[in-house]
């Protein structure tokens, strides 16, 4: 009898990208429908707009480089980057900055570098990196939760989309009644204008630990985390290294002078700090790849977002704490190689050998 | 008495693999029946081809000679029934996956006739102790015996070579981590007592003290039977290592670094860090040769896989085509697509049933046909592939360097200690064959390590040549000016006298 | 804000003229390079590049009389090769070579040793008025002996 001719192994990974990617999306799942719980259909709005753009740049981009159209899309990469790109979006962001984030993203930080898995840097922070500082006026409008007791205005799914679509807003409402600052905008002013961390946590929309609203938001994500964690799509030493980086320096400043720096436990809950430390940091292609180095990237974007916010004069640290440690990270992974069993050992045990 | 013990060192990565054993396991091990024909390759071991001692129509016996050592790393070969040499010709080989390779065929008479002791060569004393080592290394390169694990590596060979360290571990080898294979288990099982006899004549012919008989947790009636055994003997410096079930643990260097916690130098051999690791096969085997004066002509096979109706262990004479086999497992079932000598991870597919069964062949796994990965996704540097990776290499880097034909860098990164076990291919989520990769770079290194030495090398001689070339032009320029001084120291009349005796013996001629 | 564009500028002027000084007054790794590149070469010594020998054309390559691309038995690796540590273009070969090794039919060969001379490696072998024959594992098939062989008993044979 005969038989066909194959080359070993002779069993196939169970894992693929797309399925990774589908379950980093589906852990983005329960904050998503917190978010537009609280701060409306925007987050939707910008999501589809993110995503209808960073695809559409990918299809030509693979196009352009002459490779098939399908592989880029089916592993999902593109929808993942989009959709942390839109966490990172106040709700209220005109379609054409959100298009000229996500395919900055696509296009110059993730295919000019070389496509999936060649990246640098990473993508979604890019992107946001680069609206941040192109359109500084639309990324500082943030609007309110909308919770019972806070007193602002809010806008309907419609008012939304025509904001999303126009950029301005229907007649009659006005920017001050539905924005307001973030709870780390709130802290960073509040502190440079000498007030107490007590005094400003005592001020309604900071919430019981990170923010209202925005702590509920950062619960889900850790609840998404955990679960990326307990299915090994995702490994500790990056989360534990961001908490670290940044819960130590933290800690220190707030021991040394509790009256005028943020507790720990704000730190680590107002802003974007859990969606970087499980989603952000955790992107495979940008961070470092032994288990030493991965450490030593999350200790340093946790340290960097802690200067950022204590020194620097923006408000949330996370996008360029991600992009600096970026850079470093060739040079984490050779000097963090594992040692190679049978190499370099001691004249007495064995000759090294090359 | 000797109670098992947990492992020493620890391996790192590794694979938690499903075992599929127990299809295999549930009965005892089925004697085959001798076939009509047996197919002897020339070559069933590592390094120089046997040469054929028999001729076309000569009558054997079983156990005779039929193809002798040639060469320091080589292997005789026995005739495992008695009966008729028909051919001595090229048949389909499974070292050769399915390609042909020389080969003796014998039809076998049925009578199952054996040489008599006193024609075997090397007879041995009912008591091997009272052998000196040197002779008892000498017996057992007689007897054919190679590495039965897989590698067929000549055994006589590997112990003259640990005789020149100092071993001072025996570690039998019986783990047999991957998946589908129980020819060990079952071995371990039935003839535990040959085992560990086979472990004392290798500790009295290197002169060892301490041997440590390494398996796997999900053995437990193994650890029974042997255990069993050494209440009975009571030899203390036998010792059974209980080590968890992870893939591939049963690598030699892996085993050497789990059992003792030290690490096989790169290129080097367990016998550098004092250890000899032999598979228990090849112990139950030495057993045989030395005491019963059986050379090895048969072996257990675990015939196993989706494509074969009932897997089972056979003891089957050496030379059996696997078609032959097959039946004892039930014959082939619709979804032998298949044929694969070895195991899941390791194994080699072969195009033909006709390939005989050898001294390496320790599974026959029929299956269906391995599911296409699709196509391969460019590299997303997760680091599964170095989590998982039994030598702490960095398969990532390796795949960016095999595409880049980085040899320096190939080095550098350890590609030469990679022992393809499959771990990386079977993590990596965007599909890459790494394994593959790995083996045409190894061939690609080899291949440029061999231009470097040619190129060296005819530099060398352009070198040597070049210097020859110009001390003989100074030698030559010497004795001329030499010449013209004495000429001159002579005088003119001198010259005129020379010149006048060549033309005075010109004109002789 | 034009202060600090003329500063900057000044800066950069000064390096640059300091730096083209430093390249042309310090002493250069020249001979170490020519080691360098003559072990990237195949060593047929065939000259069929036009030097008479690997190390004249790498002394050349060097000072960069010789382009990179004229070496057939080193092949488009050794091109890529060269260019790698010269950091030169990668130029396609000039001229592409099978690799071969000489084979002397021995039944005409007149013992002449005409082509043992030729060898630059000394890879055949013969007395005088007897048989020659090529030791294959050294030949590196420069086909020097070939034109000197008065009774043509000598071809070049393709190494698979």
């Amino acid at each position: 009898m005969e038989f066909k001719r194959r080359e070993a192994p002779y069993l196939i990974p169970q894992v693929s990208v797309s399925s990774m990617m589908l379950q980093v999306l589906a852990a983005l799942v329960p904050a998503a429908i917190v978010h537009v719980w609280f701060f409306g259909p925007g987050f939707i709005l910008n999501l589809l707009v993110a995503a209808v753009f960073a695809a559409g740049g990918e299809t030509v981009m693979l196009g352009l480089r002459n490779r098939k159209s399908e592989a880029g899309l089916t592993d999902y990469s593109v929808l993942v980057t989009a959709a942390l790109f839109a966490f990172a979006l106040p709700s209220l962001t005109p379609w054409w900055v959100t298009a000229t984030g996500a395919l900055f993203a696509v296009i110059v930080a993730k295919h000019l570098y070389g496509g999936l898995g060649f990246n640098i840097f990473n993508p979604a922070m890019a992107g946001y990196v680069v609206i941040l500082i192109a359109f500084p006026m639309h990324l500082n409008l943030w609007i309110a939760p909308r919770m019972g007791d806070l007193d602002y205005q809010h806008l309907t799914v419609l008012q939304t989309l025509q904001y999303t679509l126009t950029g301005s807003l229907p007649d009659g409402i006005l920017f001050d009644a539905i924005s307001r600052a973030t709870p780390l905008d709130v802290m960073k002013s509040g502190l440079n204008n000498a007030r107490t961390f007590a005094e400003i946590r005592a001020i309604p929309v900071m919430g019981d630990f990170g923010g209202r609203g925005w702590e509920w938001i950062g619960n889900f994500l850790a609840f998404g985390g955990f679960w990326l964690l307990i299915k090994k799509i995702i490994r500790w030493q990056i989360p534990v290294g961001v908490g670290l980086g940044l819960l130590v320096p933290a800690t220190i400043m707030y021991m040394v002078e509790p009256g005028s720096h943020a507790s720990p436990g704000f730190h680590l809950f107002s802003g974007a700090t859990i969606l970087c430390a499980f989603f952000i940091a955790t992107d495979p292609v940008s961070a470092a790849t032994s288990p030493k180095g991965r450490l030593i990237y999350g200790i340093g974007i946790g340290f960097l977002i802690y200067c950022i916010r204590r020194w620097g004069s923006y408000a949330d640290g996370v996008a360029f704490a991600v992009l600096l440690m970026n850079m470093a990270v060739p040079t984490i992974d050779y000097l963090t190689r594992p040692h190679i069993i049978g190499h370099d050992l001691s004249a007495d045990s064995g000759e090294a050998d090359g | 008495m000797s109670a098992p013990t947990y492992d020493l060192g620890t391996l790192h990565g590794g694979l938690r693999l499903p075992g599929h054993k127990s299809a295999s396991t549930g009965q005892a091990i089925i004697d085959v029946p001798v076939p009509a024909q047996l197919v002897l390759p020339i070559t069933q071991h590592v390094g120089d081809p046997s040469q054929p001692v028999v001729g076309i129509g000569e009558r054997v016996l079983k156990g005779q000679l039929i193809a002798e050592s040639d060469g320091t790393l080589s292997a005789p070969v026995h005739a495992p029934s008695s009966g008729k040499i028909i051919a001595i010709e090229p048949w389909p080989v499974s070292r050769r996956y399915g390609e042909n390779a020389p080969c003796i065929v014998i039809e076998c008479d049925g009578k199952d006739e054996a040489v008599l002791p006193a024609d075997m060569p090397g007879n041995t004393p009912a008591n091997f102790t009272t052998l000196a080592p040197a002779d008892l290394l000498t017996k057992i390169l007689q007897g054919g015996i190679v590495g039965l694990g897989g590698a067929a590596f000549p055994t006589a060979q590997k112990l003259m070579q640990a005789r020149t360290c100092k071993i001072d571990h025996l570690l039998l080898n019986g783990v047999e981590c991957e998946s589908y294979i129980s020819c060990d288990d079952l071995l371990m099982r039935e003839r535990a007592g040959e085992i560990v006899n086979g472990a004392q004549i290798l500790m009295h012919a290197l002169q060892i003290d301490v041997c440590f008989i390494a398996i796997e947790s999900d053995k437990p009636e193994a650890i029974r039977a042997l255990a069993l055994v050494l209440g009975e003997i009571n030899d203390e410096r036998i010792v059974i290592k209980q080590v968890p079930t992870i893939y591939p643990s049963g690598g030699e260097d892996q085993l050497v670094q789990l059992v003792t916690n030290r690490e096989v130098p790169s290129g080097g051999l367990p016998s550098d860090v004092g250890c000899l690791v032999q598979n228990v096969g090849t112990a139950a085997a030495i057993h045989d040769w030395v005491v019963d004066n059986q050379p090895l002509i048969s072996r257990v096979t675990t015939i196993t896989g989706d494509g074969v109706a009932s897997p089972v262990n056979v003891r089957a004479r050496i030379g059996t085509t696997i078609s032959d086999i097959i039946e004892l497992a039930g014959g082939y079932t619709d979804s032998a697509k298949q044929l694969i000598i070895g195991g899941p991870m390791t194994g080699k597919s072969v195009t033909t049933d006709r390939v005989p069964l050898v001294k390496a062949t320790n599974c026959i796994l029929v299956s269906s046909e391995t599911p296409s990965p699709g196509p391969a996704l460019p590299c997303i540097r997760c680091g599964d592939c170095a989590a998982v990776c039994p030598v702490q290499l960095l398969p990532q880097q390796l795949f960016w360097y095999a595409c880049a034909d980085d040899e320096d860098k190939m080095r550098e990164f350890g590609l030469m200690d990679c022992i393809e076990c499959g771990c990386c291919d079977l993590v990596c989520p965007s599909h890459i064959p790494l394994t593959a990769d790995f083996r045409v770079a190894k061939g690609r290194i080899q291949e440029l390590a061999d231009e470097k030495a040619r190129a060296a090398r005819a530099r060398q001689r352009f070198e040597a040549r070049s210097n020859r070339l110009e001390r003989e032009q100074t030698e030559r320029e010497t004795e001329l000016a030499q010449q013209k001084a004495s000429a001159k120291k002579a005088g003119p009349s001198a010259i005129a006298e020379i010149l006048k005796r060549k033309q005075t013996s010109k004109d002789d001629e | 804000m034009w202060t600090a564009v003329i500063t900057i500028a000044v800066i950069a002027l000064l390096a640059g003229f300091g730096l083209s000084i430093a390249s042309r007054r310090l002493p250069s790794d020249d001979g170490d390079l020519v080691e360098q590149v003559n072990d990237l070469l195949p060593q047929t010594q065939c000259a069929q590049c036009g030097y008479p020998g690997c190390r004249p054309f790498a002394t050349a390559v060097v000072e960069g009389t010789a382009a990179i691309n004229l070496c057939p038995p080193g092949g488009e690796e050794t091109v890529r090769q060269l260019a790698n540590l010269l950091g030169r273009k990668v130029i396609p070969l000039a001229e592409s070579v099978e690799p071969c090794v000489a084979i002397i039919d021995e039944a005409l060969c007149i013992g002449c040793a005409h082509c043992r001379s030729a060898c630059p490696v000394d890879a055949i072998v013969g007395a005088h008025q007897l048989m020659h024959t090529i030791i294959e594992s050294e030949c590196t098939g420069c086909e020097l002996c070939v034109a000197p062989c008065p009774v043509d008993c000598i071809s070049m044979k393709p190494l698979t």
